[in-house]
């Protein structure tokens, strides 16, 4: 055991917890006060507040899909319900890069709907809109695929003893249903969390790389970098790393609340 | 008493509530890859072959599937062997070990790839330079897929009888023996899952290799590199071919696997 | 409020759960739907709760048609296997929920409540959550939650099932005196034919989806309808080609007409009850059930010959 103990914790160690070290590192190279500059830019500040905005309108509203779909899938019968419960899988098969592509083809100006867009004055893609579609696509399974066992484990029993209590539809979701779900939402919420933080394939297509307008926290990583500009690049990652390191900590307690209830 | 649905007992009416729910798929999903598609064949399927029978795409692709599968099939026996640590093995930090398998699903994979870049590039303190190497995209690939066989793995394993284990060394068999013949076979499926899953993600990752890799075309160059590139070029068309043939593997592979639709 | 349910026919895809069952429960009886698993008693009962809805048929509450009406407004109390308690409230805050639902005031909620926590004797234990009862006392809160909204209708699903024996005799008679004080009408699902012919007042010998027989427990028990009522609500020993109750079974040391000829292989002492294993000279093994004073009386041992005929009660065949 001794041996596979060392042989596991090396692997572990030479591919993750050294390399993030030495980003740390590397960012207060030249000083604590060349990092922190970096990452109070102008530039740098807008792109951590576009990737907190992709974030806050992407997160909410998958939720809200991500439980309703749950809900119909675990307690409701209607035709082709296997068919929509295969395609929200897609977007794991799905390459980032692949994702931005076809934002351009629907929405760019020889899109599909490019037209109806331009007419209308919206610009999706080099724009906002375009990222945000990106971050829900690549976001959309997580709050569905933590809530569905979570609701076919508890059983429609308690949801039944409250309708004979009474309670109508409604009043049994927000009672009964949504306490019984909350951390398996928790735990979705998190995971669509660090995937719209860390998006970066998809919007790097759509979003046409314009610092300081459609540049996000991941996006200045790469620009940074290729800048020769490295604080900056890891200067920015540690903001995302340590973000990142939120969303871990967050995890492992709702994780140790799972196993509690269990 | 089966635990059949019976009347309405959740907000949502099954019209109103599928509608939406219908709608938002399909313009979030559906739509852009139906769009995709409808590019790849945009010439005619004389045009989509011709495009992903350009020697720069088909080297594309055949890095993409083989460093996959490659990846896959280490983090086969890595993924295993390190769930085998958490689940038997007591040790201090351990929590701290178990939770450091989720970062590379908490870090931007553009992070991932300069972290690796950091210590394994040019500057390396450590004098390894694998940048603009196969095995620096490997290794980048092995990072953002690490967890998915874990985590796969813990659950079943922590599950597994440990009576059957007990009965098979009292029968002789050898630590080794036991675990070849009784509780490897009990985690196939979960091996399997994972292993999909992780293949699914290698197949179209981008992120984390587009810095280590170099991305240099015939070399290190993978199939999501070349569909931007091809993006970046003008050549719609062709990103468009490329990306259904990835697509195409992964789906059907993620199909075979089971996984889509299990849950 | 009296209960009927006429014509009622179930399906799950191509499972037929109930077919043309027809069910009356008079008001304020104590009712058992006794039959084994997948007989559709279950079925039956959550069809009268509104929690299935019939391919067809009719249930009526107190005369008043209610085969449509969801289980919200039915005003059935209904208390499940497994307890269905809202893991994530305390005792209390399950017990209030159907009142706090009728947005009653606050102190005639905690007043019910404590009126309910008095009567299951769950007192000391309003605020702990369900997960630190035991079965028994989930099982006491559950019934109490039923009764705080004065249901019109009890319905218990197996209310014992998950029990332990001695838990399940203890709730068997608390529920029987509970029903004697309160009269609602109550009807209970159970495979245990020994609960239904302890506590109710008539039972309901549900099977395959089908009514074999309603009745009083005594009228079930000696005059079975079907030979299928006959073997789940009792015992039964086979002798020739009928089926009879072992107690129903006389033992005599001299022939007489109609009397099989047996051997003793083996006699059986159960405490109050004694138990005969003949073999017949012509047939297999039966057993016949003594009472202590008939087995002295008769002086039975192993090897004697002896002649057993049916007794007074009428076997089906």
């Amino acid at each position: 055991m001794k041996a596979l103990r060392f042989t596991a914790l090396g692997y572990l160690a030479a591919l993750i917890l050294v390399p993030v070290g030495v980003i740390f590192y590397r960012t207060f190279e030249r000083g604590v006060d060349a990092a922190w500059h970096s990452v109070t830019t102008p530039e740098a500040q807008h792109a951590f507040w576009l990737t907190l905005l992709m974030v806050v309108i992407a997160v909410p509203l998958n939720t809200l899909f991500g439980v309703t779909t749950a809900l119909l899938l675990e307690r409701r019968r209607f035709r082709g319900k296997s068919v929509l419960n295969s395609l929200i899988d897609l977007p794991f098969a799905v390459s980032p890069v692949v994702v931005g592509l076809a934002l351009i083809l629907l929405y760019g100006r020889t899109g599909w709907f490019g037209d109806w867009f331009a007419d209308h004055g919206i610009r999706i893609i080099f724009s906002v809109p375009g990222m945000v579609l990106a971050t829900i696509f690549v976001c959309l399974p997580f709050v569905v695929r933590e809530v569905q066992p979570v609701l076919r484990e508890i059983g429609t029993e308690q949801e039944e003893a409250a309708r004979t209590l009474g309670a109508s539809p409604a009043q049994t979701f927000w009672r009964i249903t949504l306490p019984a779900i909350r951390l398996g939402v928790g735990y979705g919420v998190v995971l669509s969390t660090a995937r719209a933080l860390g998006e970066f394939g998809a919007v790097a297509v759509v979003s046409g790389h314009i610092s300081g307008v459609t540049e996000t926290a991941t996006l200045r990583v790469q620009d940074r970098f290729e800048s020769f500009d490295p604080v900056g690049a890891y200067s920015a990652s540690v903001v995302l790393a340590l973000m990142g390191a939120a969303v871990l900590l967050t995890m492992n307690i709702l994780e140790r609340r799972r196993r509690k209830v269990a | 008493m089966a635990s059949l649905p019976a009347r309405p007992a959740i907000a949502a009416r099954v019209p109103l509530a599928g509608g939406v729910v219908v709608l938002y798929l399909s313009v979030i999903v559906l739509l852009p890859l139906a769009a995709v598609t409808a590019k790849a064949f945009d010439g005619g399927l004389g045009e989509f072959w011709e495009q992903v029978t350009q020697p720069q795409a088909v080297a594309a692709l055949k890095l993409t599937i083989g460093v996959s599968l490659i990846v896959t099939a280490i983090n086969v026996v890595m993924g295993t062997l390190i769930a085998w640590v958490l689940v038997r093995d007591e040790f201090r930090g351990k929590g701290f070990v178990n939770m450091l398998i989720d970062l590379p699903f908490a870090l931007p994979t553009i992070v991932a790839g300069l972290t690796l870049l950091a210590l394994y590039g040019s500057r390396s303190p450590v004098g390894l330079n694998v940048a603009y190497t196969r095995v620096g995209l490997a290794m980048a690939l092995l990072f953002v897929t690490l967890p998915f066989v874990v985590r796969a793995v813990q659950p079943t394993l922590q599950e597994v009888d440990r009576d059957m284990e007990e009965a098979a060394a009292s029968l002789g068999a050898g630590p080794w023996t036991t675990f070849r013949r009784i509780v490897l076979p009990n985690l196939r499926p979960a091996i399997v899952a994972g292993s999909s899953l992780a293949f699914a993600r290698a197949l179209g990752e981008f992120g984390s290799v587009v810095l280590i890799s170099g991305n240099l075309p015939y070399k290190t160059e993978v199939g999501s590199v070349y569909i931007f590139g091809q993006i970046e070029n003008d050549n719609v068309t062709g990103a468009a071919a490329v990306s259904v043939v990835l697509l195409l593997a992964a789906v059907l592979l993620l199909a075979a696997a089971g996984r889509i639709g299990r849950r | 409020m009296a209960i009927e349910a006429t014509g009622i026919t179930k399906h799950f895809g191509d499972f037929r759960a109930l077919d043309d069952v027809s069910v009356n429960v008079p008001d304020g009886s104590l009712t058992a739907l006794l039959g084994p698993s997948g007989s559709g008693k279950s079925t039956l009962l959550r069809v009268i709760a509104g929690l299935e809805e019939p391919d067809s048929g009719v249930v009526r509450f107190g005369g008043r048609e209610v085969t449509h009406v969801s289980a919200q407004d039915r005003g059935v109390g209904f208390v499940f296997q497994h307890y269905a308690a809202f893991k994530h409230m305390t005792v209390r805050d399950n017990i209030a929920f159907g009142l706090k639902i009728r947005k009653q005031a606050k102190d005639k909620v905690k007043a019910r409540v404590d009126e309910l926590l008095d009567l299951v004797h769950l007192t000391g234990w309003a605020d702990r959550y369900p997960a630190q009862l035991s079965g028994g006392q989930r099982q006491r809160m559950a019934l109490a939650r039923a009764l705080a909204v004065e249901p019109e209708v009890l319905l218990l699903d197996e209310p014992f099932g998950a029990l332990d024996t001695r838990v399940r005799e203890e709730l068997r008679d608390w529920l029987r005196r509970l029903h004697d004080e309160m009269h609602v009408t109550t009807i209970f699902v159970t495979h245990d034919q020994q609960e239904a012919m302890e506590v109710a007042e008539q039972i309901v010998v549900v099977n395959d989806g089908r009514v074999e027989q309603a009745g009083p427990p005594a009228e079930v028990y000696e005059r079975p309808a079907t030979r299928f009522v006959m073997e789940f609500v009792g015992p039964v020993t086979r002798v020739g080609d009928r089926v009879v109750r072992p107690h129903d079974l006389d033992i005599r040391h001299e022939a007489e007409p109609g009397a099989l000829q047996a051997m003793v292989q083996r006699v059986v002492y159960l405490g109050f009850e004694v138990r005969a294993e003949l073999l017949p000279s012509d047939g297999p093994a039966l057993s016949v059930q003594l009472t202590r004073a008939e087995a002295d009386e008769l002086e039975l041992a192993e090897g004697d010959i002896v002649w057993v005929r049916a007794g007074r009660a009428p076997a089906s065949a």
